[in-house]
Order: C-alpha cells, then structure tokens, then sequence
C-alpha cells in the first residue's frame, strides 16, 4: 500500500477554492483555537506544548514547549518578544514559503497563540526579501485579523493584546540564525551572536527575552492546541512527534513538498516522488538541506531494533525524521532534501554549495569567513580542471578547522558537506581530480563556467 | 582544592592545573595571564567590549562535574572534582572565571586550532612583511611563529583590497592587512565617542572603512593604530621611519594636561620617533590624545636655544649663571615658574625665591577645553606641584596682570622666568624693556630675546622629573634622550643659582633633591624618586580642597564637588 | 534627495512600531530603494539622521545585504537561482539560455538600462526548480526549451511606459 499525504497544516492550502482571505480561514473553523485559547492560562498552554514534543522545524529541531517553559527568563521584568523566523534560505528548502504564500492565517493564529502563552505584546515576522509577495499577503492577512479584533488591542475582549510587525529581510542566509536575525532586526549588520551569554531566551532582541520559532513550527501550535497534546504525539514516532512538511528536490520524477507522519526515506522517495527520473538511479541524498553530510543511496547503516538486537540497514529504511536521519549520520535540518541521481558530478555538486556558504558567510570570525571562501575557491578550481596534488587532503583537513570553532553553527555548513562528500565518495572525488576533466560529460553543469 | 571564595573575595580556578586566585568573573585572558601563561588573541582588549571574533583565543574548558540526577559534585576517591571537559574549544575572551573552573592553554586540540586559526588569518594576508611599519610589533609575526604551522597550503589568489588609505590626518589604512578583529571600531565606538569607522561589504570581501566624506580625525584617532594588532592602521607620522626594533622606549608622562597620561617615548640615538600610550588604569587606560603625540617635534624645533647668553652674545655656561646670580642679588626680582615644571624643578625654585628674600612668585594658568576624556581645560600638567612645593598657594591666572602692574609701578626690577614666555601672559614689549630678565629656557621667545641673560635649558623629553596630576597622583617622567650641547638641565641651574645666593651647596641630582623635600614637604615626606612606582602615587592633597581647581571630569577623574 | 510623500508618509508610520529606532533602518532603506532605485550616500545619511545612528552604521548596513543597491539596476530585475537544487534542474542552462535571449551577459545590467540578468543564491522554491525572480515574480519549472513566455513577459516588463510592478495594500 503506497504511503499517502498526512495533511494536517497544509490540509487545504492547494483546494482550489481556499484562498487567503480571512473568510476562507474562518469558514474552516479558524480562530477558534485562539478563541480557546485566550480562556487559558498562558502556563497551561505551554505546557501542553511541551507535552506535546514539538521539535522545532527550522533546523536544530530543538523541543519548542522546552524552550518556552523552561529557558526563557520571565523574571527579568523585561518584555518578552516572539519572532517567527521566515527567513527560509537553507538550500532544498521550501516549506514554509507554502504556508506564507496559501494559509498564512494558520501562522498568524500560531503566533497570537504562541505570544498569549508566553506573555508577549509585540512580535515579528522576519520575512527573507525574495519573498515580496508573501510579505504583502501577511501583512494584508495582518490587518484583516485586527479588523476582526483576533489581533491588536483587547483581543477579543480578553484584556490582552498582541501587534506582529512583518519586517522584510535583504538577502542574507546568516538572518535565518536566531541571533544573526535578531542583529538584523535591531538595525545592525546580520552578525550572530556569542552564546553565552546571549541566549536569546534570556538576551534576545534588545537584551530581552526573545524566542525564535520556525514558521512550520508555530503553525503547529494551533493544531496541538486544537487536537491536544495526547494526540498530537501520535502522530509521527516517539520523540518526533507531528507532521512534518518535506522539501524533496533534484532528481525525482515528483519533486515538491509533503507533509507526511512516520515514513521512511523510501516511501517518501518512491511512494510520493515517484522515484528517480526515467533510466537514471539515485546516487546520493542530501537529507535536511544544503549543511547536512550526505548520504550515499547505496550506503548500509548499522542500527538497533526495538528488542536490542544489532541489524543494518539500508538508505531507504531510514525513518524520516529527527532520531531516525541522526542515526544515520547526519541531520534532518530544516527538512529540504536534495536528490541527486547517477548523472551528478559530486565534486560540482560540491562546489555548488561551497560557493553557496561562501557567500552567504557574514565574516564575522575568523575560521568561516576565510575558510569557507577557500573551500569555494579549490573546490572551483578543481572542477575548472586545474586540480592538484594535495588539493583534496589540504580542503579535507582545513574544513576541520572551521566547524565548531566559530561563533554561529554555520561553521558546520563548510565542515560538514566538504568531509562527508569526501568520506562518502573519495573514489570517484580523487579520479575526478586526478584525472582533471572539466565535467563529467553529462548534462548538468552546476557551476559558473 | 580550594573552590569557596575565601575573605578576600576571590576565587580560584585552573589553568593547566595551577591554582590561579581571581576575583570572580574575570576574563580568562587575564586570568591566565596572572599564572604567567599566554593565551593569544587578537580581538580581545581589556578596555573594550568583549567581541569574540578572531577565535584564536580558543582554550579548553572544564567544571567540575555534577550529578546530572542529584546535582551533587562528582568527585575522585581522593575527595577532588571530577572535571567534565567541554568537547569543543570555548573562547578564553568570553569565558569569566567562575569557582572551580579549569582551563588547559596547552593541548594537542588547542594546538590543532590555533594553527587552524593562523593560517586562516594568513589566507589572505598581504606579504608586506618588508615594508610594514607593524613588523616587530605584530601580533601576526608573533603567533605565527610561536603557534603557527609554519608552512601555506594556499594556492589560490589572495583577495585584493584598497590600500594605503588615507583615513584621516594622522592615519593610515591597509585594508589587506586587517585581520576584521574591530578593536578600532568598538574603540571609536565606545571611548572615542565617534562612530566613525565600520565594516562594509561581506564574509572574506568585509572591508573596513569610513563613511565616504568623513575621516578618522578625532583627538584619539592613533589610539586605533597602537591596538591594531596588525599593520592594518598605521600612523601616518612614523610611516617608514624606523624598524620598531632599534628603538628604546622611555617611560614618560604627556605633559599636554594635567591629567597625566603615562606614555611611552621611543628613541634612538638621540632622536625620538614616536610617542604611544603606557597603560595605567588609575589614569588613562591604555590611550593618550594625538595631541600629546606630537609634542616631541619641539624637540629639534629651529628656535631651541643651545647656548647661553649675556646681553644677546653667546658666553659660557658658567659665566652666564655667575652673572645671572650676580643680577638675582640687586634690586626687587619677581620669580615667573611654570606650570609644566616638574616637582624638583619648581622644590628648587622656591628654595631660589626664598634665597632672595622671598620673591613673590608667579605661575602662568592655560586653559583649554576639556574634552571628558583625556584632555583636561588646565592645560598646566603641574600646578599641583608649584602647591605642593609651596611655590605658589593660590591658583594662577592666565596673565600677568599684578606682575605687569608691578613692573610698570617700578616695584620689580628684575625678572626670573623660568620655562614661560611673558608675552604671552600678557606683559608687553614695553613691559619687557623696563626690566631685567634672567631667562631660563629651551626655546627663543620675546623674553629671551629681551633677557639681559639667557641660560638655555632643556625640553622636558631630555629631562627626568616628577609631576602631580589632577588627581594629586605623583608621577615620575624619565629622561629619554640627551640635549643639545650647550644647553644644561634646569635642575642644575637652579641648583646652581641657589648656591650662589645662599652660599651653601644645594641639591642638583634628582636623589638629592628628594632628599630635601622629604624633609621639608609634609605631603612627601618619606617619598624618594626610585620608589615611586611606575603607576605613580597619591598624594595628599586636602590642604588644597578650598582652591578653585577648573579641571571638569575626564577619565578616571570627579573633580570634587564644592 | 526628494521622496515621494507616499514615501515619507510610510516611512513616519513604519518608525514609531519598533520599541527602538534603529530597527527601523532596514524597513526605511527598503521603501527608499523603491522610492529612488538606488539608495545614495545622501539618502544614507538622511536615514542616519532620522534614526539617529552614524551614518557608517547605515552604510554597513547597506552594504551587507546584496538586495540593497548603491548602483541603479536595469528597469526590470532578472534573478537566476543558481543554487544546488536548481542547478541539477538545469539552472545554467537557463541562464544561458536568457543571456542569448535578452542579450545581456550575465551579471550585468543591458546597455539600455532596461534589464538586469544576474544569478541569485536559494530562492526557496527548490521543489519547482530551475526558477527565475523577474521583479517580484516567481516563474517556476522553467525548460530551456520552454523559455519564450518568461523571455516574453521579461521583454514586457522592461518596455512598459510606467512601473509594471503590482503593489496592492501599502
């Protein structure tokens, strides 16, 4: 039986009828779990958000309800704000583009949700620029919840009152960073901060008490109030509780987005892909986004069943979502898978993203900025056909240099692609270059010439 | 084992297993430098926030471990914490001692990473190595070659970057060589008070610079050039002048103000290449004005005075001092001293006023505009010494005026000006003719020119001396170079004036002088030049709360509230 | 250096929201840019004076993020993503393909100032890749051998008398 859809967020962002004016969401029941929610007690709903596991859906898939209950610092007297993070730029990934674009009051529910239960009076949207059009639907879908009291001053006569301010990016990848996006936010050039101190649930925006949460993430909020926590952690597996929307890309026959419960690799890649494009094979998986190690499609892993016992597995029984991708070797991310069939030259597919890192790296410190230019700088001209002995061991050790050094995770998204493309595929990596061919004589280039 | 804070408020942490007792909070850059081991940074600076960029200040770190269940600390079985070592490095600049810390400077991992981070910084530095004004000096050339790997993996083109900026008047930039630590921007930021200076464009392209159309002119824009730990900024004044190396650096004071920065005069062989700031954190941190930086060029000034002089004709020293002590012993003088004297040198000329009868004795007053900072509206770095002394009990005036009287009146008749010109206070020409005047001095001025005998004396940078500040802190200023020829210390002639009108030997060494205010000066009683210590010290100075001082607040400094 | 009071009248309601003024520096050079084109030196160091921030700290701001221009782009505003998905989509390709087509080389604005080509990082939007941002337009699923109607609409764009952009609801 083919694995289907599990639309809960996007039930109806594709009917043909939905559109997003606030009628339409109301017509659905919309708003009522604000509704609800306001006869809460705010301790209550984020309790029920921790219990239900909600990870977050941004990347690190940290526990939202965690977050929420336990870290940010409610004694400091100071305000506390709420930003939903829209600056989706990870390569692979385009969920929450679809929220913002087909339901974008399900995210204004989840953040009126989200900022009653965490005492918030003022929060954000911070939109990435190249999405001008979503800018303009929120901000439309904004005004039409104020009209309707479900937003502003005294929310529904509840005495509490909430703004969101949809604050436009200009084109960097570092704002998706919490504290990169916060600098952004306070007017300053996008450089994450040093943590610790600077926490943002203790020292967000403006030194206060910030969170940050995913689009994907807040949308969820609604549903967990709507269904319970009981039942929201039914869905998906144990610890990875939910739907999550996955970005598939490159070389399936079905590329696009699907919010699935618990599936594996392979049900996603052959059931809702429809599988590898006609004569080629799958070759390699970039599971969460452009940062995370790949996965060879050919490769075993050693795992453990529910009883104890040691098995191995393959790339398509891997369970598709947080614990299941980590044990595998590598990390769900923000959920935005590329695929890459037997036509792809890895060493350009590899340039291609190195390029990517090294220019969207603020150059804050010392390790990404120089290093991450230099991965882009030999990784081009290897593929230009200049390679040179020691080429591969000099990027392989110096990327070791970068992640976990640096002030911001994005260190990894150097360290991590060059080592695992390396570790994954040295074979055909050191004939590539040994041989110094421009290309593989295939279809695709992915680089500048 | 000692991880409680004890009475004296401090605690102790580990740095490569030695105990270090810190008080709590305390960087760890600091920290480890009180066990005398060296964490390299570039960003980090003690008088600026906190930045956490370069990464080369990169340590392990461990806490003592705890019970993640119970909470109780994990110990060994001889009752000592169990550490629990981060996986990764943290950085030293943003780690604060907490009790029971433990930090390692030196490991295989902090081996790989300061190397890691070495050679990124070298990525796409310039070779500009020969013709750096940094070199020698360079935080660069220095960790590379005690924690770098030695050898360059980079083959590819190195970014290229304006250079030789001109940034402002006294500074210059080389964009290749910044490292993009921001020492200079927080400090424009957040001592300098102008925020001029940032970084435009991005990652490896990030270039730093002003706005276009403003300059890095500010009174403390050389500040920025002493922090860069490269040769990135670099002062316009010295470009190219010496190798750092040949020169001898003199512990001095900037005798701009009376706040006192501590500086350091660097020199060889007679000649002075540049002054920088000497840190002292009762004073003036680790910063001086760029005005005080360019007092040295009076030094070989064309109007100094080599030699002295009776009536306007060249004579020995000798002659020149007998006369001018023949001269002190007729008719009424009037003593004119100077505000920018040192303390021995005013002790002496009080002795000299007290040897003619007690001559009324004047000081010149300069006043300028406080800047909050380091530049403070008495532009004098030494009335407190004339008080002290006893040269002067009240605060001086910005002219003349009762000297002018006196001399018009016919009440002087003589005049002994050390270090000041008095037509800038206001006597005039006619003033002048009417009197005789014994000029002690280094530079031509009116008064020179009018002096019936001249003994040319030295500038401050050729002398050693003390001077009290506004905060009635002494402080010891040391000779940096020899004068010229046929000029002789102040101290000397003083010295030798007095002996010519008491008739007794007076004190001329420095020791000898302190000798003598040790036992006539209260408020310096017991004090001897050597021992005043490199940070200076306070003196007390109540006797003079009632005085009407002009300093407003700078650095370090409240002026008392009337 | 002169607003449109549409303009200036955004930019006064947009300020006061934020709990501090700076924050306001990225909205205020958005409006500005769309306002101008470009944003000038003077229209920095207006918004510096408006918020009170040195004008350095707005030119870092300016020059950090690539979507904000010192220099005037063509009429309309040609984005190819090039980034790993896309790529694999046959992004190059297409980029290629609209080079010929517009004539105007890559990364360059054409000499008559009406169109801007150049390659954009991620737009989000991999699952429909290779795709192009023509203004603030998203085409999707773009075949090299099915360029015409994107050329078209681009050759549209760049020729109206009056700025095609749709703008509804500032």
């Amino acid at each position: 039986m083919a694995v289907t859809e599990h639309r809960i967020l996007l039930k109806y962002a594709d009917e043909p009828d939905y559109s997003v004016d606030i009628d339409c969401y109301l017509e659905k029941g919309g708003y009522e779990t604000l509704k609800k929610a306001l006869t809460m007690k705010p301790e209550d709903i984020r309790v029920e958000v921790k219990n239900s596991g909600l990870r977050g859906r941004g990347g690190a898939g940290f526990p939202c309800g965690v977050k929420w209950h336990d870290l940010v610092d409610r004694k400091s007297g100071k305000p506390i704000y709420l930003i939903c993070n829209g600056d989706e730029s990870e390569p692979g990934t385009f969920k929450d583009r679809q929220l913002i674009h087909k339901d974008p009051h399900q995210l204004i529910e989840g953040m009126m949700i989200s900022s009653f239960a965490n005492d918030v009076q003022l929060a954000f949207i911070y939109i990435r620029e190249e999405m001008p059009l979503g800018a303009r639907i929120l901000e439309k879908a904004i005004e039409e919840a104020r009209e309707k009291g479900l937003l502003g001053d005294n929310i529904q006569g509840s005495g509490y009152s909430c703004d969101i301010i949809v604050h436009r990016g200009a084109g960097a990848y570092i704002c998706g960073e919490e504290t990169g996006l916060i600098e952004s936010l306070e007017g300053k050039r996008a450089y994450p901060r040093m943590k610790p101190p600077f926490f943002p649930a203790a020292l967000g925006l403006y030194n206060c008490p910030t969170i940050v949460n995913n689009v994907e993430t807040l949308c969820n909020v609604v549903h967990i109030l709507k269904m319970g926590a009981e039942e929201y952690t039914r869905i998906g597996r144990p610890k990875n509780a939910g739907t999550r929307i996955w970005c598939v890309s490159g070389h399936v026959r079905k590329p696009g987005y699907y919010e699935v419960g618990a599936v594996t690799m392979g049900e996603m890649l052959h059931d809702l892909c429809g599988g590898p494009l006609p004569g080629r094979q799958f070759k390699a998986i970039v599971p969460g986004g452009g940062s995370m190690k790949i996965l060879r499609a050919d490769e075993r892993f050693k795992g453990k069943d529910a009883d104890g016992n040691e098995i191995e597995y393959g790339l398509e029984d891997i369970p598709l979502d947080f614990d299941g991708i980590m044990a595998a070797g590598s990390m769900s991310g923000s959920g935005g898978m590329m695929v890459m069939d037997d036509s792809v030259d890895i060493l350009e597919a590899l340039a291609n993203l190195t390029a990517f890192y090294a220019h969207e790296s603020c150059g804050q410190c010392t390790p990404c900025r120089e290093g991450s230019l230099w991965a882009s700088k030999i990784t081009a001209r290897m593929c230009s056909g200049d390679a040179r002995p020691g080429d591969l061991d000099t990027l392989y050790s110096m990327v070791g240099n970068i992640g976990g050094r640096t002030v911001c995770p994005m260190g990894f998204s150097t360290t991590w692609p060059v080592q695992s493309y390396i570790d994954k595929f040295r074979d055909e990596i050191e004939e590539r270059a040994r041989e110094n061919r421009c290309g593989m004589g295939r279809d695709e280039r992915l680089i500048q010439k | 084992m000692s991880e409680t804070k004890q009475d004296d408020g401090l605690i102790s942490i580990f740095v490569n297993g030695t105990e270090v007792r810190c008080a709590p909070g305390t960087n760890m850059i600091d920290a480890a430098a009180m066990a005398g081991m060296e964490i390299p940074h570039y960003c980090y600076h003690p008088k600026l926030s906190v930045s956490g960029n370069c990464r080369m200040c990169l340590i392990e770190l461990g806490l003592p471990g705890r019970d993640r269940a119970t909470g109780k600390p994990l110990l060994h079985d001889d009752g000592s914490p169990i550490i629990s070592w981060f996986p990764g490095p943290a950085i030293g600049c943003g780690t604060k001692a907490a009790p029971g810390m433990h930090i390692k400077t030196q490991s295989d991992m902090i081996k790989q990473t300061r190397e890691g981070v070495m050679e990124f910084l070298l990525l796409n530095h310039p070779l500009d190595c020969p013709i750096c004004d940094q070199a020698g000096e360079c935080s660069l050339q220095e960790f590379s070659a005690n924690y770098g790997q030695g050898y360059s993996r980079f083959v590819e083109e190195k970014n290229v970057k304006p250079k030789r900026t001109v940034l402002g008047p006294r500074v210059t930039l080389d964009d290749e060589r910044c490292i993009l630590c921001s020492r200079c921007i927080r400090f424009c930021s957040e001592v300098a008070k102008d925020d001029v200076l940032g970084f435009i464009d991005r990652g490896s392209y990030t270039t730093l610079t002003c706005f276009p159309g403003r300059q890095l002119e500010n009174n403390y824009s050389l500040n920025t050039v002493d922090i860069c730990p490269v040769g990135a900024l670099t002062s316009t004044d010295f470009r190219f002048k010496m190798r750092v190396w040949f020169l001898k650096s003199t512990p001095r004071i900037d005798l701009e103000s009376s706040v006192g920065c501590n500086t350091e005069v660097w020199t060889r062989e007679g000649r002075i290449y540049r002054i920088t700031p000497r840190r002292n954190d009762e004073v003036n941190d680790t910063w001086m004005p760029d005005s005080g930086r360019i007092l040295y060029k009076a030094v070989e000034s064309e109007d100094r005075l080599n030699a002295c002089r009776i009536d306007g004709e060249e004579r020995p020293t000798d002659e020149a001092v007998a006369e001018a002590g023949r001269i002190l012993g007729e008719g009424s003088v009037a003593i004119v001293g100077s505000g920018g004297s040192s303390v021995e040198e005013q002790f002496l000329l009080r002795q000299l006023g007290d040897a003619i009868g007690g001559a009324p004795t004047h000081l010149v007053s300069r006043i300028g505009e406080g800047d909050g900072l380091l530049l403070s509206r008495d532009r004098n770095p030494n009335i407190r010494g004339a008080l002290i002394t006893g040269l002067i009990d009240e605060l001086p005036t910005e002219k003349l005026d009762r000297l002018g009287a006196a001399i018009d009146d016919g009440s002087v008749q003589t005049i002994l000006a050390v270090g000041e010109d008095l037509g800038v206070a206001g006597i005039t020409e006619d003033q002048l003719k009417k009197v005789r005047i014994i000029s002690i001095a280094s530079h031509e001025s009116a008064t020179s020119r009018a002096a019936a005998v001249v003994l040319a004396g030295l500038t401050v940078f050729e002398k050693s001396g003390s001077y009290i500040n506004q905060q009635f802190r002494l402080q010891k200023s040391l000779m940096a170079l020899p004068g010229p020829g046929g000029a002789v210390d102040d101290r000397v002639l003083l010295a030798t004036l007095v002996a010519r009108r008491t008739g007794e030997r007076a004190p001329a060494t420095i020791e000898a002088i302190w000798e003598a205010i040790g036992s006539t000066i209260t408020q310096l009683s017991g004090v001897s030049f050597e021992s005043i210590p490199e940070t200076g010290r306070l003196i007390d100075g109540t006797a003079f709360d009632n005085l009407p001082f002009i300093e407003e607040e700078t650095l370090h400094f409240q002026p008392a509230v009337p | 250096m002169k607003l449109k009071p549409e303009t200036v009248e955004i930019i006064e309601k947009v300020i006061p929201r934020y709990p501090e003024k700076r924050s306001a520096v990225m909205p205020l050079l958005h409006r500005i840019q769309e306002d101008q084109g470009v944003i000038s030196n003077q229209a920095i160091e207006w918004v510096a004076d408006r918020l009170e921030m040195a004008p350095i700290r707005v030119l870092e701001v300016v020059t950090f993020f690539p979507y904000f221009r010192q220099e005037k782009l063509g009429k309309t505003h040609v984005r190819v993503c090039q980034t790993l998905s896309c790529a694999l989509m046959g992004a190059y390709k297409v980029g290629e393909e609209l080079e010929k087509a517009l004539d105007c080389k890559m990364g360059t604005t054409r000499a008559d100032g009406k169109v801007t080509l150049e390659y954009a990082e991620c737009l989000a939007s991999c699952g429909t890749g290779p795709v192009v941002l023509v203004d603030e337009n998203l085409y999707e699923n773009l075949k090299t051998s099915e360029l015409e109607p994107l050329v078209d609409e681009i050759r549209k764009r760049s020729e109206a008398g009056e700025e095609s952009k749709e703008r509804s609801g500032d």
